[in-house]
């Protein structure tokens, strides 16, 4: 039995002084989302803090089970929001009013009224902005490298297989307890997989 | 009596995804479209697309060289096709963003499966709709310093920010770029699906590019849900937005015909019943043309008809308060433009509008129908040209009856205007084909969410 758990263990490299470790963690692939909540919270009651979910659509309730607050990209879009507005007034009223006053069908140079529909459009034009330039710096994307494709079956992450990684810098960390847990829980594969 | 409740179930509400699919043949299903070669009947389309493409780059070089003359615009009918194709080309692309944002906001599941096309016809509509204006200034090289607050050394001013037409750019251009940006944040997940099936090392690395090394983490999930669902409701207002400022065009002027205050819902309304229009040819022509009938079934489309219906007969009674209000005003000048557009030289195309956009959908009352492939498709084609028909009847019969009758004039279109408006189909059709062609045309994440909801709740029902 030790001789198949080692397989599974890549030759481990030579560490820095005062480096723990150079491997990103173990990840078990697990076939159903409910499967891979069931090891989050077993893995969760066992005491491990640092877990990643990898999965081809959004689960719910995989957030409470990995203890995630919610994104803070609501405030983000707020901020930008208020930009878009502040913009449009000045945008408005500094070419209508200041730098160019031209009256045009004995119209005031501004004027809250017309100004309604532009001040719409760029708060929300720099929300959108903010949603998703916002969601890709949370998410740091791009990043074209992750220690999370060095798993054999990274691939399946985006088709129907419902990952679990439990990284290394987990404070309880230990690969060959690690890969029982999650082989105990249903995965059919677990692999320490390098950084 | 556990099964009938089950079949009582189904029929209310039939599954979104048939056949007993699992995740991996959604995945192998959507993604193999772009993995092998098109079938003939694409190519065929493609190159009938491209030509009529062709014909508008010909009918642009041509305008552009002789000048704005060569449109059949004239004093006093100063707007003709040009505006009349924007219009419907900005209409159509709102039921895109309808599905993608409103229908998200409302939990509709059905809207999963059509969302992704529907987008990228948003995209391609608004593309079409924008060459419109932009050629209509005769110079679209210079556009840009006359509708954006672009500071520049020849012009020395500043745009009208109180007016209308300035408005339209905002919206449409708001419009434009938020699209763009919510399908391409919708196809990450999508293109990393295709990135990770890929096998050619130059098909990796744009896939790779374009998913921006997207992994499906929970935590990235997190984020990206939030920013979807933001989307979702900045879309939603601003699709609104969007043609109530179209309207605005009209609205705020004083000329009898277009001065009312109906315009935006009315507008907005006749939006979405041709972008559904539309948007139902399109998913029926590739429902058949890639046997994608398990994912986009016909409950889905018999949904569409029922949007259809509801919104035919919100632009119907529109129709109908505008009359009664031009009779009820007292304005004599208000009641001309509304009885000259039944019986006044117009009258071809106002009975054109009638028949295609208040009497064709009524026939989505009956379950017959509205189930009925052949059918839908082809009420769906007089929805479009009926609602094509509304834009112009607005536009051309308020113009063309000035309130001097020494002023009075006619609009014909020319055979540039016919290219054009012909033109601009092909260039939509291209991009649309080319879209089916090399993107994954169904939100594959999306369905497969739906997916996973569908097999616990046959799991609830089996025990």
């Amino acid at each position: 039995m030790a001789g198949t758990l080692l397989d599974k263990l890549p030759l481990p490299g030579f560490l820095k002084p005062g480096e723990t470790s150079r491997h990103y963690g173990v990840i078990g692939d697990f076939d159903t989302p409910e499967d891979l909540l069931r090891a989050i919270r077993t893995a969760r009651t066992a005491g491990y803090t640092r877990m990643e979910a990898y999965t081809p659509f959004p689960i719910h309730g995989i957030d409470e089970a990995l203890g995630r607050p919610r994104s803070p990209l609501g405030r983000i879009v707020v901020v930008c929001a208020m930009t878009g507005l502040t913009l449009a007034v000045l945008l408005q009223w500094w070419t209508g009013a200041i730098d160019y006053p031209l009256v045009i069908a004995g119209k005031p140079l501004f004027a809250v009224e017309p100004s309604v529909p532009i001040m719409f459009e760029l708060s929300v034009l720099l929300s959108a902005f903010g949603a998703v330039f916002g969601m890709f710096a949370l998410n740091k994307l791009p990043t074209f490298y992750h220690p999370f494709f060095n798993f054999s079956r990274a691939h399946g992450a985006t088709n129907d297989r419902f990952l679990l990684a439990v990284e290394s810098h987990d404070p309880k960390f230990n690969a060959e307890e690690v890969i029982r847990l999650l082989d105990s829980c249903g995965s059919r594969h677990s692999e320490l997989v390098e950084a | 009596m556990a099964d009938l409740a089950i079949d009582q179930r189904y029929e209310l509400n039939p599954p979104l995804v048939t056949g007993g699919a699992t995740y991996a043949d959604i995945t192998e299903q959507v993604s193999a479209i772009t993995e092998k070669a098109p079938p003939r009947q694409w190519y065929y389309a493609f190159g009938v697309a491209l030509l009529l493409a062709g014909l508008l780059g010909f009918c642009l070089t041509y305008l552009v060289a002789k000048g704005i003359g060569v449109w059949g615009n004239n004093s006093p009918v100063g707007w003709g096709w040009d505006i009349t194709n924007f219009v419907w080309w900005i209409g159509i692309g709102h039921a895109g963003t309808l599905i993608s944002a409103i229908l998200f906001l409302f939990r509709q599941k059905w809207r999963t499966s059509i969302n992704r096309a529907a987008e990228a016809m948003t995209l391609f509509a608004v593309a079409c709709a924008g060459i419109y204006p932009l050629f209509h200034t005769g110079r679209p090289w210079r556009a840009v310093y006359w509708l954006f607050p672009m500071p520049n050394e020849f012009l020395h001013m500043w745009q009208n920010f109180r007016s209308p037409l300035m408005w339209d750019v905002f919206a449409v251009s708001t419009y434009a770029t938020v699209s763009a940006l919510f399908w391409f944040v919708g196809l990450v997940p999508d293109l990393a699906t295709l990135r990770d099936r890929a096998v050619h090392p130059i098909r990796k690395t744009i896939f790779g590019l374009l998913s921006l090394g997207w992994r499906g983490s929970a935590d990235q999930w997190r984020h990206y849900e939030l920013a979807y669902l933001i989307l979702a409701g900045l879309s939603t207002p601003l699709v609104l937005s969007v043609h109530s400022i179209v309207s605005f065009d009209f609205a705020t002027s004083v000329l009898p015909g277009w001065h009312t205050t109906i315009f935006p819902p009315y507008f907005v309304a006749g939006a979405i019943f041709s972008g559904f229009a539309m948007v139902l040819n399109l998913m029926v022509a590739a429902r058949w043309l890639y046997k994608l009938e398990n994912l986009i079934t016909i409950k889905h489309l018999e949904n569409m008809c029922k949007i259809m219906l509801a919104t035919g007969m919100m632009v119907g009674f529109a129709y109908g308060t505008e009359f009664f209000i031009a009779w009820y005003s007292a304005n004599p000048y208000e009641r001309f433009a509304f009885i000259n557009r039944m019986f006044g030289p117009y009258w071809w195309a106002y009975w054109s509008m009638i028949t295609c956009n208040v009497i064709a959908p009524q026939f989505f009352w009956f379950k017959k129908f509205r189930t009925s492939i052949p059918v839908m498709f082809v009420l769906a084609i007089f929805i479009n040209i009926g609602m094509w028909f509304e834009r112009f009847v607005i536009i051309a019969t308020s113009l063309h009856r000035d309130f001097l009758p020494s002023s009075w004039g006619y609009f014909k279109p020319t055979w540039v205007d016919v290219g054009t408006f012909v033109g601009t189909m092909g260039l939509f059709m291209t991009l649309f084909l080319l879209f089916l062609r090399f993107l994954p045309a169904i939100a594959i994440s999306e369905v497969k969410g739906v997916l996973h909801q569908q097999i616990n709740q046959e799991k609830g029902a089996a025990h």
